[in-house]
């Protein structure tokens, strides 16, 4: 199609345009900004938990974003992109709160063997209004943090945020292998905290 | 002493299979593991309860994950950083 066409055919719905981004387009810009802002605060925010240094990583993506557009290559999606750029600001503001945790020796980490599960609790028939408190909620949000970066980023970008295992990948760098491995690690990791958390509950109900 | 041997050959098994829970999970596994693994809960009550509330750790952090909004305020300080702010609806 040439570009005369493709300037008289609308966008399909949803669609932002890349080369209009390339062009400078500032309302193309600004489509972008309003579609991907809660995403990337969301995933900063998941990371960090700290609502001034999502905001500063959610700023700093989109200064970025705009400023290499002209060398983005679509060999992923926009989305994507953003997500790779937002994950390397994040994973900066970790380094600078704790730089000896996050040496990461990665190598080392997806070499080591699954952690044998510990709590064996079947949690799945408390109701939900117990899975889902407030409390439970926060403990949620908590357990997540308590992951090492590597582990965190993965989970978020997979089941928080809903990447496909190719994405994740894409956005971090790393392969699909990995992003395999992590994932099933952090959620292990997850199924323990929780099975401990709501072991409580569990109990309360059986004794009732 | 049968049954102490016994329960370590299970335990070594259920290694085995705890690196295929997460492809499990998310449907990804190939038949024929899955199978395998399936007859495995049928028999292994720990597994079985790994498994599900495995499942259900993922399912619940789906169904929280867009308990965050962006606020007004932070969106309005990202278009005018942007200079965008004749675009805010």
């Amino acid at each position: 199609m040439d570009e005369k066409n493709q300037q008289n055919i609308p966008q399909p719905r949803g669609e932002i345009s890349v080369e209009a981004l390339k062009a400078g387009d500032r309302e193309a810009f600004a489509n972008l900004v309003e579609r991907y802002s809660p995403q990337i605060y969301r995933l900063a925010l998941k990371i960090l938990n700290d609502p001034q240094d999502a905001e500063d990583v959610l700023q700093e993506t989109f200064i970025k974003a705009l400023r290499s557009i002209s060398s983005f290559e679509g060999r992923s999606s926009l989305s994507t992109w953003l997500y790779r750029i937002a994950v390397n600001e994040a994973l900066m503001i970790v380094r600078k709160r704790k730089p000896e945790i996050v040496s990461i020796d990665q190598e080392k980490e997806d070499a080591e063997g699954e952690a044998e599960p510990v709590q064996i609790v079947d949690f799945c028939c408390l109701p939900e209004g117990d899975l889902l408190s407030a409390e439970s909620r926060r403990f949620l949000d908590d357990a997540v943090l308590q992951l090492t970066p590597a582990l965190r980023t993965v989970f978020v970008l997979r089941d928080v945020e809903g990447l496909s295992v190719r994405e994740t990948a894409e956005a971090l760098g790393i392969s699909e292998v990995s992003v395999k491995t992590r994932l099933l690690r952090a959620r292990l990791k997850l199924r323990e905290a929780l099975s401990g958390y709501y072991a409580e509950r569990v109990s309360e109900r059986s004794e009732k | 002493m049968s049954g102490h041997i016994h329960l370590h050959e299970e335990n070594e098994h259920c290694r085995e299979l705890l690196s295929t829970l997460g492809e499990y999970v998310d449907g990804t596994l190939s038949t024929e593991l899955c199978s395998a693994l399936e007859r495995h809960f049928r028999d292994c009550q720990r597994c079985r309860v790994v498994v599900n509330t495995l499942k259900k750790t993922v399912e619940l952090y789906h169904e929280t994950s867009t308990d965050i909004a962006i606020p007004d305020d932070v969106r309005q300080r990202l278009f005018l950083k942007l200079d965008l702010d004749d675009y805010l609806k």
